[in-house]
């Protein structure tokens, strides 16, 4: 196998991996202190990007853009937690499925309303338009490298904050047992809303971020927020570490086996077969991957609540 | 064969919660359809032939939506011009939009054909959607047009006295640039397309005229926008030449994804005209310079069908029409020309059939025909994005791939 390309599908892994990270932080914190099941998290993610396409069209810079869709969307954020999600924290799971899914529902056509049916298509910045070499061969574009960069430079800091702050240690109590948090005199309210705040300004920031290299169209946060799911399953649920260690493995593994399985099965098959079946079993190789996970850890690689 | 356009691997949540709905809302639409059906059954039959409906089913909404768009509005054109009537029949065109997913469409065109009773329909993009629906608009005896999706299997074995194919099928314009890829003496290629039937059949055709070195065959999920993986696996290829089938938004991000990943400078980059066509250029820009394609149509054609079409749609719509467009406006004018034939008794369907056969009509393509199997016999043209003198970028004509050629399925088709 080739070293340029494992070296480049590694790179590809790391930075999808690195924006599943930004949709999973949110949605672990939010589903392990507030026990809130939000489906609507993926809207948030639509949302940042529809308000950083607009900020594009209304003749904002790309670095203004993605900060306005950031600051507005963790408004939005919390507005829908204090005005909405609170009420939902006592009730069972099966409600706050209901009750979040007719918010996706009500989003994506608040969305097609404003914006309309027809998909919006961002350019990357021109700056950041082309290829970078890495290594003597290894090219790699420059805007998908500003993508690991933010990543990376987001875990850190989420990092930080979670285990160095006051706020964190709220966060990580709460994760650990909420009555018990609550009961000696954690201002629970507040940080609900802010925790949902942050986790709506990840969200923004993956949106915009991606904006220019998916399309940003109405319902393009549910396919990824399964992922989502599937990344704070894996790494424990209400855990930081355990999401940024979860949305690597998906990250490197769905890369991976999309480039390699194809390859391993033509040596077996035809390649009619192989390149039907290998993206196939590439799909499939995540929940694999979950349920290998679960079977000798049943609560997740790092999980939250001892 | 009916191919799932998304991956059969996993029911997630996601899934399981709209296929409940869409099962709740199939049951309302069934106890409302048999209602309809009652009411329409106690009321004398008063169909009068002084009116067309037209059903328009297409993809309008989602990654695929520019095409379904361009479509409608160049169908919508040629009733316009035509002071809203084909053929001398007032036109009403009933729209719905397949969000590009075949169980959708398929509900919708139950309810164009037994609600609002539609004489012809037209407008399916994809051919996924296009099998789906395919039968039941047969059984209801209703002719299809179709301004885009041509299925080899409608082609073959299971071509149908309604199913008409006014663009072209699957396989032609990636046997076009097949052919040019062979003839240009590139040795070394790699193949990308979508993992549905019309990807299949772009496949097949490529192959059929190109004999040489394939790198690699790449297929993607329908709809993907992401192509990371998939250009590092071209480069590890290291090829001379890249063919691509990537319909609609798919194609715009991975010829952006492309140029970004400093693929350009080494490859030559060919695909089937609608990869190069306006949509797509309009959202790419300048890096598309120097990509070759084919198509049947392009908007520098000479002939004055043409020429009234691009300047009529440029003043209607403000920008350049795709092939897309010239399809659905030829879509229109097959079936102006057919309802004029049979001096407006659509309701005599032998005779309809034979009219639409005869396709007796001016192209935007310039000549046309229809084959036994109801598929096109036309031209395909070699063209290059380059900018023209106003500075414009947009496609050339350089000459003609293939003359008054015919699909490599009709044998299979035992139509008359």
């Amino acid at each position: 196998m080739d070293l340029i390309l494992v070296a480049e599908q590694a790179l590809n892994g790391l930075q999808f991996g690195l924006m599943l990270f930004l949709l999973a932080a949110g949605l672990t914190l939010v589903f392990g202190i507030m026990d809130l099941i939000n489906l609507a998290h993926g809207s948030l993610y639509m949302i940042g990007a529809y308000l950083a396409a607009a900020a594009i069209a209304a003749g904002a810079s790309f670095l203004v853009a993605v900060l306005a869709a950031v600051a507005g969307t963790a408004l939005f954020g919390m507005l829908l937690e204090v005005t909405l999600l609170r009420r939902l924290y006592q009730r069972d799971h099966l409600s706050q499925v209901l009750a979040t899914f007719a918010l996706i529902l009500m989003l994506n056509e608040g969305v097609r309303m404003i914006w309309g049916e027809q998909p919006l298509l961002l350019n990357t910045p021109a700056a950041l338009s082309g290829p970078v070499e890495l290594l003597p061969g290894l090219m790699y574009p420059a805007y998908r490298l500003l993508i690991i960069g933010v990543g990376l430079a987001v875990a850190v800091g989420l990092y930080l904050l979670v285990t160095r702050t006051r706020w964190g240690m709220w966060v990580r109590a709460g994760a650990s047992n909420r009555a018990m948090t609550t009961a000696m005199g954690v201002p629970a309210d507040r940080l609900f809303t802010a925790v949902f705040g942050i986790g709506a300004a990840l969200c923004a920031l993956a949106g915009s971020l991606l904006g220019p290299l998916l399309a940003v169209q109405v319902g393009m946060g549910e396919s990824i927020l399964i992922l989502a799911f599937v990344v704070i399953v894996i790494g424990g649920i209400g855990s930081i570490r355990g999401a940024l260690v979860g949305a690597l493995l998906v990250g490197l593994v769905d890369t991976g086996s999309r480039t390699l399985l194809p390859a391993v099965l033509r040596q077996v098959a035809s390649p009619e077969v192989a390149s039907t079946l290998g993206p196939s079993i590439a799909a499939i190789l995540i929940y694999v991957l979950m349920a290998a996970v679960l079977f000798w850890k049943p609560r997740g690689l790092f999980p939250a609540r001892g | 064969m009916k191919m799932p356009s998304k991956s059969p691997a996993f029911l997630p949540v996601q899934t399981v919660v709209p296929a409940a709905l869409t099962a709740l809302t199939a049951r309302v639409t069934i106890t409302a359809l048999v209602t309809l059906t009652a009411l329409a059954a106690s009321v004398p039959a008063a169909h009068a032939a002084d009116k067309l409906k037209v059903g328009m089913l297409s993809t309008l909404s989602g990654a695929g939506a520019g095409l379904g768009v361009d479509i409608r509005d160049g169908f919508a054109l040629a009733v316009q011009q035509n002071g809203g009537k084909l053929g001398g029949l007032t036109v009403e065109t009933v729209i719905a939009d397949d969000q590009q997913n075949p169980e959708v469409a398929k509900q919708s065109a139950e309810r164009l054909l037994k609600r609002d009773k539609v004489d012809v329909m037209t407008g399916i993009v994809f051919s996924n959607v296009m099998l789906a629906v395919g039968p039941g608009v047969f059984a209801a005896q209703v002719p299809y047009i179709s301004a885009n999706a041509g299925p080899s299997q409608y082609a073959g074995e299971q071509c149908n006295p309604y199913f008409f194919n006014v663009a072209w099928q699957n396989d032609n314009l990636h046997e076009a640039i097949g052919k040019t890829v062979m003839d240009k003496g590139f040795k070394k290629v790699v193949v990308l397309a979508p993992n549905y039937p019309a990807g299949k059949d772009a496949v097949a055709g490529f192959r059929r005229y190109y004999k040489g070195a394939v790198a690699d065959e790449i297929y993607t999920k329908l709809g993907q926008l992401d192509y990371s993986a998939e250009l590092a696996q071209a480069r590890a290829a290291k090829p001379d030449a890249m063919y691509i089938f990537l319909p609609g938004g798919m194609g715009i991000n991975f010829i952006k994804q492309f140029v970004g990943a400093g693929l350009s400078k080494d490859i030559t980059l060919f695909g089937p005209g609608f990869s190069a066509d306006e949509d797509v250029i309009k959202a790419v820009g300048e890096p598309m310079l120097g990509m070759f394609n084919s198509s049947h149509w392009a908007h520098d054609l000479d002939n004055a069908a043409n020429k009234r079409f691009v300047a009529d749609f440029v003043k209607a719509y403000g920008r350049l029409p795709s092939l897309y467009a010239s399809q659905g406006y030829d879509a229109a004018l097959l079936i102006a020309a057919a309802v004029r034939d049979v001096k407006g008794k659509i309701e005599d369907k032998p005779a309809l059939l034979k009219a639409l056969k005869a396709a007796k009509f001016e192209s935007v393509r310039g000549a046309f025909r229809f084959n036994h199997n109801q598929y096109p016999v036309q031209d395909y043209y070699l063209r290059v994005i380059t900018k023209d003198p106003q500075g414009r970028v947009t496609n050339r004509t350089l000459g003609k791939i293939f003359e008054q050629h015919a699909d490599a399925y009709a044998p299979q088709c035992k139509m008359k």
